[in-house]
């Protein structure tokens, strides 16, 4: 109870503070965020954006590693735990997608443009759609199980092959320097911050939101089983 | 089996050779659907003059979609002509799997090599100047291809709607060998050196022992009710 109520004042102090502290060429106060030459205001979309992308990946990894338990140990369980974590991450991941691709438009003057990082996501969203059309065409529930487990496995595979082959294919867009080399070293200590806290707010979220889709499947599957 | 020296393996991809050759439906279906797409492009293209650019792309197009009809029909036809359960109880998995994956090699060599054949003496913009690098990407791009659509054709195999599920769920697979594959063939037609192209057939090669080390990981839980 408390933690529900914690998380929900912390993802709002952030959306709050995302939007309050101004903008400024050289911050001088705690509060201020300072002018990135290029982007300014639409900055701000850092701290929602970049925190939905990575735990869309994160919600991937999770489900695969619950895939993987579930080929060891055939619990019906783990494979609640894999595609519960599954639909958060298709929601996240839709939600970035749209999120980057709006504020594209904004920035670079096209919704989509085949940078290595949209495609990324891009890719992901397709990987989640797949899995859930294989999902749905399956009957028997322990054949959904193994066979999207096995699905989940071979997509997570080919994930690492992107990060190689993408800065090869095309320059990049995204403001990498920004958040790579530049990011988390040189970035503003009050943007870091926020920022921080938006990621653990988000991946808290998360988290929160699979223990409630984890025990509402558990009470169906109860029910179900019961003849309810 | 008594005096069967063979590899179980070999026993495997000389049947579904055999069943194929018998039938001819597959590889009539996949010879014409190459045939199809080609004279659509040309129609397309007219007497235009294409960027080889992007002539490198649409032959990977021709070449996933041939193998999105063709790869299938290996594990699909054991379903449908419900020889499953023999299959099952004559080989372990793996050595099915290895079988079928000779299978799928062999086709796609076949389809590859018609589609490729054809594509360079039809369309007059495609000139590629580096051969050798052009045909270490055929040669790899067909491994990959066949390796990874393998394993997703044993996996709709168990499904319904076998036919719509198979590009849906081989794409997202296929996307960095089909990113990789269609930069190298714009290599090749732009003239570069093997060694300029290393980074490619790097990722090409790894992409292949990656997707066969794990098809050889999972496919007992996929074969196994």
């Amino acid at each position: 109870m408390a933690a529900k109520v914690i998380l929900a004042i912390w993802l709002t102090a952030i959306i709050v503070v995302a939007f309050i502290f101004p903008v400024v060429p050289a911050p001088e106060k705690w509060y201020e965020f300072p002018v990135i030459p290029g982007l300014e205001d639409r900055a701000r979309i850092l701290f929602f954006h970049v925190p939905m992308s990575w735990t869309a990946v994160v919600a991937f990894l999770i489900s695969m590693s619950y895939g993987i338990r579930f080929l060891k140990t055939k619990s019906m369980d783990d494979d609640l735990k894999s595609v519960s974590s599954a639909g958060l991450g298709f929601l996240f991941c839709i939600l970035a997608t749209v999120t980057g691709s709006i504020w594209a438009k904004f920035n670079w003057g096209s919704f989509w443009n085949w940078d290595p990082r949209e495609t990324s996501i891009f890719v992901l969203l397709l990987i989640y759609g797949a899995y859930f059309a294989l999902r749905s065409s399956l009957d028997d529930a322990a054949k959904k199980a193994t066979l999207s487990s096995v699905y989940a496995i071979i997509a997570g595979v080919t994930v690492p092959f992107f990060i190689f082959i993408m800065p090869r294919i095309m320059a990049s867009l995204h403001p990498e320097p920004l958040v790579n080399t530049q990011g988390k070293v040189h970035m503003n200590p009050t943007m870091l911050v926020v920022f921080l806290s938006s990621l653990a707010g988000f991946t808290a979220l998360y988290f929160w939101l699979l223990s409630l889709r984890v025990r509402a499947g558990r009470l169906i599957d109860g029910q179900l089983r019961r003849g309810d | 089996m008594k005096g069967n020296a063979r590899s179980p393996v070999i026993v495997v991809f000389l049947k579904d050779v055999r069943s194929e050759l018998r039938t001819r439906y597959a590889l009539n279906a996949l010879i014409m659907f190459v045939l199809t797409t080609l004279s659509i492009i040309l129609f397309s293209i007219g007497s235009e003059d294409v960027s080889p650019d992007v002539l490198s792309g649409v032959l990977w197009i021709i070449i996933f979609f041939s193998s999105m009809s063709g790869l299938s029909r290996t594990f699909v036809s054991e379903e449908e002509r419900g020889t499953v359960m023999t299959l099952q109880l004559l080989a372990k998995p793996l050595q099915i799997y290895y079988g079928k994956l000779l299978f799928n090699i062999f086709l796609m060599f076949l389809i590859n090599i018609l589609a490729v054949t054809l594509y360079v003496l039809f369309i007059n913009s495609f000139t590629v100047r580096s051969y050798d690098v052009f045909a270490l990407t055929i040669f790899l791009g067909t491994l990959g291809l066949a390796s990874a659509a393998t394993i997703i054709a044993a996996i709709i195999a168990k499904a319904n709607s076998k036919g719509t599920l198979y590009p849906v769920l081989s794409f997202p697979i296929l996307l960095p060998l089909m990113l990789t594959v269609i930069n190298a063939t714009r290599l090749a037609v732009n003239g570069a050196t093997l060694l300029e192209s290393v980074g490619e057939f790097q990722v090409l090669v790894s992409y292949i022992v990656v997707m066969v080390t794990v098809s050889y990981l999972v496919f007992d839980y996929v074969w196994k009710e």
